[in-house]
């Protein structure tokens, strides 16, 4: 018969899972793994709301196997480290993405691709190689293959810098692996969340000229003032819209709803570019007429390799970039779900996990 | 008043052309404008039939002006040329393409790509800059501006080469512009029609591994015997179309009717791109996890620009390169747009203009 959370294990751990569709976290008792030759044990200190992390508790993509444990923007401290790691010692900040382990044979993986192999487990939700589930960042410990782990740049804030190792890295991988860095060039962020409000501070640091499309014409001010976007384009504005056709060199999409791709499409000059990074419910109603009248492509990206990752976390560091977040305690994590199902976050929430998350 | 086809321009041609929705081609008298300092007059021997004339003359996506003489895959002879030409002289094999003229200032005309200005002016039923209607290769002769003329190597078979001026450019340009024009490269392409089939003797000039992806099997033969390609996938066998998901590096898709991608999304490795040359009218459901999931690429790409058909149609002389075609007379081209609707050409109808127009005069 197949253990309990609590006992599959031998280290007793402790965080907030959801038990159904309901989407509602609550105090959940599991363990994590024996520390193996390759692993390292981290104390979590913040770990960052995705919006994927919403999806997941409410079982939106259908592949939810409950009980889960969120988060996959992790921040934390090394605890303990298998003998045969190299990169990290006692001590070190460390971060932990969106994957915890790879085939490591396959020519995705032989080529610093880990986040495109088949067989990648990710950090919460799959089944890990000893058959037992992956537990994720809402939580006071986990244990990571060292390949896996972030080395954590001393002088970037670990609550403000925990969002990048989601929402970061997917945008600023498609945004080199793509091209849009191109000092010079116009680039669109459509959608001003999570992901799109990272992805005006990468433009801006590739020296791009950056215009957020929104829905939302609140965030104008935002977009121009705070985060420094060259112009803001309302999306449910036909002239404007219009008059900015065939301007933009690229586009990085990150909506997550089901939205129409043609306005997008038409913004673009030809060659443009258009890579989408959210993960709508249902499939995207794709013209083709523009996209032949223009060479114009749609790319996708999931998120990044460990590879780009710890670039990107490096580059952040070296340009003081850092994800705007709101600090919250782990009890109060209910509430903030139902506030990022209405995008009612200025961008990111990271849970203060260690002063927050108690038995 | 505006002057009738006959009188608009000093120089008397004969083609045929179409004069309603009907498509139904007839023998038709027009004039060509005088040759212009930037021109180059020839001779028309050969002409193309391409899918999109038969859209042209049946009005299918709503811009076609009446009467129509379509053809842009056109090959002759030049009798004459303007002061100012330098690229051709008389007595040389030429060809014109799908435009025969843009604005010249705009980026894409800078970076040589005139196909994507937005003023660009295509060889038929488009307005051209002297306010009058262009007319196409189905016709005795044709003056174009010497940017737009291709020049043809001695060596080659006209009427062969036709088709490359669009459905060459049309699959090379993308095999080039997306990275599949590489040894080693696995290429699917889907549809083995006139396009399809120049896209797998390119791609296998090019050194990569090709399957063709059809849902007749009827074409497979062809396909492996005749045209060199690797493999043959038969898009409705789910056991075959199984076996070869994540395996191919790109696919290029010339089918112009509505289909659905996901299956060919699924058929690309990690990084793969799928680029679409045939456009439907509605929009197809774009599945978005597969494409993320593996940092896949949906495309399109439309015919190329003049500089790369002149290095096109160089590279297809260097390798052998022809189209394989049906070569028929100009009064038999009515039937031949009824076969064409069928599918029923391996894989290009060829016009001989040249041996069979005059003949049509009334």
């Amino acid at each position: 018969m197949a253990k309990s959370p609590e006992e599959e294990h031998p280290h007793k751990a402790f965080g907030w899972a959801a038990r159904d569709s309901s989407g509602v976290l609550s105090p959940f008792h599991f363990s994590r793994r024996e520390n193996a030759d390759e692993d390292v044990t981290i104390k979590i200190l913040y770990c960052g709301v995705c919006h994927s992390d919403l999806h997941s508790i409410k079982n939106d993509w259908g592949f939810t196997s409950f009980p889960i444990v969120p988060g996959h923007e992790i921040v934390g401290v090394v605890t303990n480290t298998g003998k045969a790691v190299k990169k990290f010692k006692v001590g070190d900040r460390v971060g932990v993405g969106v994957l915890v382990s790879s085939c490591k044979n396959c020519e995705n993986c032989q080529q610093d691709s880990e986040n495109y192999c088949p067989q990648m487990t990710l950090t919460y939700n799959s089944i890990y190689h000893d058959g037992t589930k992956t537990y994720g960042g809402y939580s006071d410990t986990v244990v990571v293959d060292e390949r896996y782990v972030l080395r954590f740049p001393d002088n970037l804030p670990p609550d403000a810098g925990a969002p990048l190792l989601c929402a970061g890295v997917t945008v600023y991988s498609p945004m080199k692996y793509y091209g849009m860095t191109e000092p010079g060039k116009h680039l669109g962020v459509a959608g001003l969340g999570g992901l799109g409000h990272v992805a005006v501070k990468f433009g801006k640091a590739f020296g791009l000229k950056v215009t957020v499309i929104s829905s939302s014409p609140k965030k104008e001010d935002e977009a121009l003032n705070r985060l420094g976007a060259d112009s803001f384009l309302v999306s449910s504005d036909p002239a404007k819209m219009k008059a900015a056709f065939g301007t933009m060199d690229y586009i990085i999409d990150t909506v997550s709803a089901v939205h129409a791709l043609a306005p997008l499409l038409g913004l673009l000059k030809v060659n443009g570019k258009l890579v989408t990074v959210g993960l709508p419910e249902k499939p995207l109603e794709l013209p083709i007429f523009p996209l032949v009248m223009g060479r114009k492509l749609v790319g996708g990206s999931d998120f990044g390799s460990v590879k780009e990752t710890q670039e990107m976390l490096d580059f952040c560091a070296k340009h003081g970039i850092t994800a705007d977040i709101e600090l919250i305690r782990m009890e109060n994590i209910n509430s903030a779900m139902e506030r990022l199902a209405k995008s009612d976050v200025r961008y990111r929430f990271v849970i203060d996990v260690a002063n927050s998350l108690s038995q | 008043m505006a002057k009738s086809p006959e009188q608009e321009h000093p120089k008397k041609a004969f083609g045929w052309a179409a004069r309603d929705t009907s498509g139904v081609l007839s023998p038709f008298k027009f004039s060509r404008r005088a040759t212009g300092e930037e021109d180059v007059t020839f001779k028309v021997l050969y002409c193309g039939v391409c899918h999109s004339d038969l859209h042209m003359t049946t009005n299918d996506w709503g811009m076609s002006i009446y009467p129509l003489v379509p053809g842009h895959e056109m090959v002759g002879e030049v009798t004459e040329v303007g002061s100012k030409v330098k690229k051709v002289k008389v007595g040389d094999k030429v060809g014109v393409g799908c435009v025969v003229g843009a604005c010249h200032s705009c980026e894409n005309c800078t970076n040589d790509l005139e196909v994507y200005c937005p003023d660009m002016i295509l060889t038929y039923s488009t307005i051209y800059h002297d306010g009058t209607i262009t007319y196409g290769g189905y016709s005795d002769t044709m003056v174009a501006n010497e940017r737009y003329i291709i020049r043809f190597p001695e060596n080659v078979s006209l009427d062969a080469s036709a088709p490359l001026l669009c459905a060459g450019i049309t699959v090379y340009s993308p095999l080039k512009y997306f990275g599949f024009a590489e040894v080693g490269k696995h290429i699917g392409v889907v549809g083995l029609g006139g396009l399809g089939h120049l896209a797998v003797k390119f791609a296998k000039a090019f050194g990569a591994k090709v399957t063709v992806i059809s849902t007749s099997i009827s074409k497979k033969e062809e396909a492996l015997e005749h045209l060199g390609a690797d493999s043959f996938l038969l898009s409705r066998d789910q056991e075959q179309v199984q076996a070869a998901k994540s395996t191919m590096d790109g696919i290029i898709d010339t089918v112009s009717a509505s289909h659905p991608i996901l299956p060919l999304i699924e058929l690309l490795k990690t990084n793969g791109k799928l680029v679409l040359l045939g456009a439907p009218e509605k929009p197809l459901e774009l599945p978005v996890f597969p494409l993320l999931m593996g940092r896949k690429t949906v495309a399109g790409s439309a015919t190329g620009g003049l500089k790369e058909i002149q290095e096109m149609v160089d590279f297809a002389a260097k390798h052998n390169i022809t189209a394989d075609t049906e070569l028929i007379s100009m009064e038999y081209v009515n039937t031949a747009m009824e076969r064409l609707a069928k599918g029923d050409v391996r894989y290009r109808f060829v016009i001989d203009i040249g041996n069979t127009l005059a003949a049509t005069k009334p």
